[in-house]
């Protein structure tokens, strides 16, 4: 009796498990496009923004954006949660309906499943005048999130340490900044390069934001989703590993990688122990903020572009950071709206970072001045394939958006693991052309 | 599952005692007397199990139940859409050989429990015996049990990094190793073995401690009077009357050494050749985009933990002791 009592509640618990599988379907309206109201009096309701900026969550600076924003909308309250595995978190609870009015899109997400989560914001084609990077998320001629703000790429370094190793040109070729940074290294004694091996982001997006940079090509990163070899001769990817490869076979870069670690470095390298770091100019502004803390001059901090040039000139990617989007449902999704475009127009928030807004008409941040000054081509990078070359590194368990296959490269160029640069470059083409045959077609 | 099943059973002969009384006229059929005379009787044992049952099946069957369900489709984690491909993901598992290469990290969190259970054991044996400051021997021993795994993992970041502090030390002892312990393969899984050690002591002794204390007193001051030795009192009282938890710890290490996660996760993230099955699993899962494939490796892993408890149940055999 018991044991049958028991196996049947087993039972039930199994058939309920498979039934409540069907996950969440919601009954929004996709078609309904999410707009700000004409009149902001008008509109009311709570909203709850998505951040992973616990920094700004913690600092009272997003509560002082929202009394801001209540000034022009008095009726809208809202509240923020800052999630610091924001990826991880937001991806699993999009399994369910609650997960804020307002959103930054995780990078999980397929692109082809944005209708199914988010509420569109306006037709590609007149929001294309407006911001910059909307084809990141236009889906079928609708565009699903407005990005938060954009960055360029490039090598952030300590321009008072260069100066000191008698550097004052940008190198233009990765010959000239590997002989760089081994002046670097032997007149200053410092670290030439930090390559952020333990945190691992820096090592991830970063380097791989800079595709395009290479070719100066707006659509280098689509082409990934038609090549067989990524990592062949001539290609970004390829110019690209082989400079970090060299970087740290060289020993041009920190001496322990393992235990490296990122809110030290930035100390570091405002003091002049690191000579530089590949990121985008989203991290001068926390940089400067380092160099005052540690009593150095914050004006130390230099920004350089990839050393490649395509006659005689650099290029930078311009690549956008998190797009805000609005929860498909959600019930104030004017609200939403209207704390987008707030935030994106009026927040002041891009040129307080130090970031490139997502609205064209804004002017590139100060910090860009010398990219500006020294003609480095901007290189907006187009989007429209993403969802396949995703597909295929995801099939291909590459992941070029994440750590693991640079911390290899590294690994490969110390010693630590056996192999060579070209055997573990033929090895990710072998797996990509692999992947392309099932995925991204 | 067993122990709920006996919990269930104590009114039984309850009911086979009242049989033979009068009631048993007033109503036909056998035992059923009792089930319609006192419904609440037989229904208490299962009010009170409703409450832990519950439980038990919402956070336990209905999210292994999930995974199985996972494992047979394609699922991405988020996509509202998910196909059913019948047996792809555990062909793919079983025909990808690089998945199982990361079982050869085992082997050295394998050693390390090895090492583990003896200190652990050589402890317990010897603080089981009145000495002074044992409490405080046993806190210490049995701190690092309580700590967070991820605490932990932090913990000894510092004290891997270069300069931190296993490097002060040795320095103290003239020793300037200039050793990157995290920076090749061998060393990382050693230096991640060892904390792993650190961490477990502590609950082996524990274990150990228990089953030792549970030892009657007689039987070692009738040793004492046959002049038997420490040694010899830990050979033929002590060994023999721990072997059930012995066996314990021995699948709990071996289960332990399969599915490793934590420390390396937090401290390695898996880089230089640290990666385990586990952190193997969580990236399939969360970097990607893999779902159904993990829920098949988490699901294969279960077996090969089942299957290798089982083989050892039937190796060595739980025998009941009887010291006396």
């Amino acid at each position: 009796m018991g044991k049958k009592a028991l196996s049947a509640a087993l039972l039930a618990a199994t058939m309920l498990t498979v039934a409540g599988c069907s996950g969440a379907s919601g009954s929004a309206d996709p078609n309904e496009t999410a707009v700000a109201p004409l009149d902001p009096g008008s509109v009311s309701g709570d909203i709850t923004v998505l951040t992973n900026r616990t920094d700004l969550v913690q600092d009272k600076t997003m509560e002082k954006y929202a009394a801001e924003f209540n000034k022009t909308y008095p009726e809208v309250k809202v509240e923020f949660e800052g999630i610091t595995d924001y990826e991880g978190e937001v991806k699993i609870r999009m399994n369910t309906k609650n997960y804020g009015d307002v959103l930054l899109i995780p990078s999980a997400i397929s692109k082809g499943d944005y209708p199914d989560f988010f509420a569109p914001l306006g037709n590609a084609g007149s929001m294309k005048d407006t911001y910059r990077f909307t084809d990141k998320t236009d889906v079928d001629g609708k565009v699903y999130g407005i990005a938060a703000y954009g960055t360029a790429n490039g090598f952030v370094y300590n321009k008072a340490l260069w100066k000191k190793a008698g550097i004052t040109e940008w190198p233009t070729t990765p010959e000239q900044f590997l002989d760089d940074l081994k002046a670097v290294k032997d007149k200053t004694g410092a670290t030439p390069y930090y390559t952020n091996f333990k945190d691992g982001w820096p090592l991830a997006g970063q380097w791989t934001n800079s595709v395009g940079s290479v070719s100066c090509d707006t659509q280098a990163s689509d082409k990934l989703a038609a090549t067989d070899e990524p990592w062949g001769e001539g290609t970004d990817l390829n110019a690209l590993d082989t400079l970090l490869h060299d970087i740290v076979h060289q020993k041009l870069s920190e001496k322990d990688p393992s235990t490296t670690n990122w809110e030290s470095s930035k100390t570091l390298l405002a003091k002049g122990e690191i000579g530089s770091m590949m990121l985008g100019n989203w991290a001068i502004a926390q940089m400067r903020d380092a160099a005052e803390k540690a009593g150095e001059n914050p004006d130390d901090i230099g920004f350089m572009p990839a050393p490649f040039q395509q006659n005689g000139q650099f290029c930078a990617t311009l690549v956008s950071d998190y797009q805000q989007a609005v929860n498909i449902h959600s019930d104030n999704k004017a609200a939403a709206r209207a704390w987008i475009d707030w935030f994106t127009e009026k927040s002041g928030y891009s040129a307080k970072d130090g970031v490139v807004s997502a609205l064209l008409k804004e002017p590139l941040p100060e910090n860009l001045e010398e990219y500006v000054d020294n003609d480095v081509k901007m290189v907006e990078r187009s989007e429209k394939q993403t969802v396949q070359v995703n597909a295929i590194d995801d099939a291909a368990e590459i992941g070029l958006g994440k750590q693991d296959y640079r911390r290899k490269l590294i690994d490969i160029a110390r010693g630590a693991q056996d192999g060579s640069l070209q055997g573990y470059f033929d090895e990710l083409n072998e797996r990509w052309s692999e992947a392309r045959k099932t995925a991204g077609s | 599952m067993t122990r709920t099943v006996s919990t269930a059973s104590p009114p039984a002969p309850v009911a086979k005692r009242d049989r033979p009384s009068g009631r048993r006229s007033r109503h036909r059929g056998p035992g059923r007397g009792t089930w319609r005379q006192q419904p609440l009787r037989r229904l208490t044992p299962w009010l009170f199990l409703l409450a832990p049952l519950a439980l038990l099946v919402t956070f336990t069957y209905v999210p292994v139940g999930n995974m199985l369900y996972y494992s047979f489709t394609d699922w991405d984690g988020v996509s509202p859409e998910r196909n059913f491909i019948g047996a792809d993901n555990y062909t793919e598992v079983f025909t990808r050989p690089e998945m199982f290469r990361v079982f050869t990290v085992s082997f050295y969190y394998l050693a390390a429990s090895v090492v583990q259970i003896v200190i652990a054991l050589y402890f317990a044996t010897v603080l089981s015996f009145d000495l002074r400051f044992r409490n405080l021997f046993k806190g210490i021993l049995f701190f690092p049990y309580l700590i967070n795994g991820v605490a932990i993992g932090f913990v000894f970041l510092y004290f891997f990094q270069d300069g931190g502090t296993l490097d002060s030390v040795l320095s103290w002892f003239g020793a300037d190793t200039d050793h990157a312990w995290l920076g090749s393969p061998e060393s990382a899984n050693t230096s991640l073995a060892g904390v792993s050690v650190w961490r477990f002591t502590g609950l082996n002794f524990v274990l150990f401690l228990g089953a030792i204390q549970s030892i009657p007193g007689e039987l070692y001051e009738a040793a004492q009077l046959d002049g038997a030795s420490r040694w010899k009192q830990f050979k033929h009282i002590i060994a023999p009357s721990i072997r059930p938890v012995l066996s314990l710890s021995v699948i709990l290490a071996i289960s332990g050494s399969l599915s490793v996660f934590e420390i390396p996760y937090i401290m390695t993230d898996g880089a230089t050749g640290t990666s385990t099955f586990v952190i193997q699993t969580v990236k399939f899962a969360f970097q990607f985009n893999k779902t159904g494939l993990a829920s098949a490796c988490a699901v294969v892993l279960l077996a090969i933990i089942l299957l290798i408890t089982w083989i050892q149940r039937r190796l060595v055999p739980d025998e009941k002791v009887d010291l006396v």
